[in-house]
């Protein structure tokens, strides 16, 4: 497989989004390593083919953001916004994930390996996020679809408001938020959170283990008895 | 927006280079705070029984030897003063509440940005490599330092505005955020006694702790107090005479990296400041917790 180089302090990070916004019939199964990221904003934001990109360090906002089909992995940690509206593919930050990370992420995967900040996966719509460690206060807020895997402990206001999304999480929740609350897990769910563990190289982890968590469905529709909760 | 770099540094072989491990730090803070922006410089101490005093003048044809003059005249005392384009520092052992006094009867346009033994603070409107070249930061030697980027949301732009402010000797604080409720505070903190130079938000933050530490708070008490009663976004880092504390709050809204290395501890809103200290590969990164105090010391 043919692998690209890209070195940050040499070529500006405007021309390397260009490259890889190019011809997917091009980028299709490439390689592309991306040297001395230094914190810089949106890289690697809009992919939109099968091209498999590696950031050799931390990345500042919005990596990876609304990414189509591309595999990112970012080998240090990712400022705030990682694979913010995703629509597919892979997203991987071996290191921390700050505030916001799958914000709105229609659909795909983010793997973060160690903890993620605040707001993690809030107003999800689709996609699948893994986080290694923990999440900060307020993450799963108002998520509409798809699965949080939590490996480690959630803050406060977890899955508050919370539509159809799925919350998984092995350690402890400090609180959750309001119409959020704690579902058996069904088989078919059990079933979703051991391949999402695999795909996210936790096969080792028992998916008994975790409790799930989901909307109580209270606040679908306006009750004068839920004012205080809205 | 607005950008915050802070810099300890352990290491005492790298005390001398602290200006130039910190300049890119500030500059690569840019983008959030373009408008304006200052330093607190912890160096060395003055003799036990003298003060320094950072002043701006505001032009840069202020005279400088005359203040020097007129000062060891009237009082009777002596004082060096040490002009670095508008700002100066004075030095004397004559107590803190007759210069000030002194000061404001006979060179009321100069502004007094702290008073300290080992802390000098220089802030001005201009790009951070702007201000940075007019004052040379990049020569700057000491053990720790806060600096500050400015991006002006809420009130004027002037070097009075510009941050860090300072709460009492050898203690300053920078802030990256807004609060919604400064005006109610500042009104709260003026029937306490407590004096306003300008009406920025991040000042009301720092008169809330100054007078939190007055009534016998000590830092993390008063910032205790902080989280309940300051109503906003914010990031504050403070500098005291031998540490630097950071704080953030409960929400999160506002960033903050830490980097910590066997030789140094720095301090920024984002990695991009970070990125071109040296050995920053095996330096600890994380990203400090809200309503959580990390305090590091000399």
């Amino acid at each position: 497989m043919e692998t690209l180089k890209f070195d940050l302090d040499a070529k500006p990070l405007r021309e390397v989004n260009q490259f890889l916004h190019g011809d997917a019939s091009l980028l299709d199964g490439k390689s592309v390593v991306i040297e001395n990221p230094n914190g810089a904003h949106n890289i690697a934001v809009g992919l939109k083919s099968d091209v498999h990109v590696t950031i050799k360090g931390h990345a500042g906002y919005y990596a990876a953001g609304m990414n189509q089909l591309a595999k990112v992995t970012i080998e240090g940690s990712a400022g705030s916004g990682v694979a913010e509206n995703m629509m597919s593919g892979v997203v991987h930050v071996k290191g921390f994930a700050s505030n916001a990370a799958a914000a709105t992420a229609n659909g795909g995967l983010l793997v973060i390996d160690g903890d993620a900040g605040l707001r993690t996966a809030i107003a999800l719509k689709g996609a699948d996020v893994v986080v290694g460690g923990s999440v900060g206060s307020f993450s799963a807020f108002m998520a509409q679809a798809g699965n949080l895997v939590i490996l480690g402990d959630a803050g406060e206001g977890l899955g508050d408001s919370i539509y159809e999304a799925k919350i998984f999480v092995r350690g402890t929740v400090k609180s959750l938020g309001a119409d959020c609350e704690e579902k058996t897990t069904s088989p078919e769910d059990r079933k979703i959170l051991a391949d999402l563990l695999a795909k996210a190289g936790h096969s080792d982890v028992n998916p008994d283990s975790f409790k799930q968590y989901g909307s109580a469905r209270t606040l679908y529709h306006f009750h004068v008895d839920n004012a205080g909760a809205y | 927006m607005c950008g915050i770099v802070g810099l300890l540094v352990r290491n005492p072989k790298m005390r001398d280079s602290i200006g130039e491990l910190m300049l890119p730090m500030l500059i690569g803070m840019t983008e959030r705070g373009p408008d304006s922006a200052g330093l607190a410089m912890f160096g060395p101490s003055v003799a036990a029984n003298e003060r320094k005093f950072s002043l701006y003048s505001g032009t840069a044809d202020f005279n400088w030897t005359k203040l020097g003059h007129d000062f060891e005249k009237h009082l009777s005392i002596k004082a060096k003063v040490e002009p670095k384009v508008n700002h100066a520092v004075l030095t004397t052992s004559l107590e803190p509440e007759t210069v000030k006094i002194w000061l404001k009867e006979h060179y009321p346009q100069l502004h007094l940005l702290s008073v300290g033994q080992l802390m000098d603070i220089y802030k001005d409107v201009g790009t951070p490599a702007q201000v940075a070249e007019r004052y040379d930061f990049k020569n700057f030697k000491g053990t720790h330092l806060v600096g500050h980027t400015r991006m002006a949301t809420e009130s004027a732009i002037t070097p009075a505005h510009a941050h860090p402010f300072t709460a009492g000797e050898d203690w300053c604080l920078v802030h990256n955020g807004s609060l919604s409720n400064a005006n109610s505070l500042r009104r709260k903190l003026q029937y306490e006694g407590i004096e306003f130079e300008t009406d920025n938000d991040t000042e009301a933050a720092c008169r809330f702790l100054q007078w939190r530490m007055r009534e016998g708070d000590d830092l993390e008490t008063a910032l205790n107090h902080g989280f309940e009663e300051l109503d906003g976004f914010y990031t504050l880092l403070m500098g005291t005479s031998n540490q630097l504390a950071l704080v953030r709050d409960p929400f999160g809204c506002k960033p903050a990296i830490i980097a910590e290395h066997d030789d140094y501890v720095a301090i920024a809103s984002e990695f991009r400041s970070l990125a071109h200290l040296p050995d920053i590969k095996n330096a600890k990164v994380f990203e400090p917790s809200p309503k959580e105090m990390y305090v590091w010391k000399l």
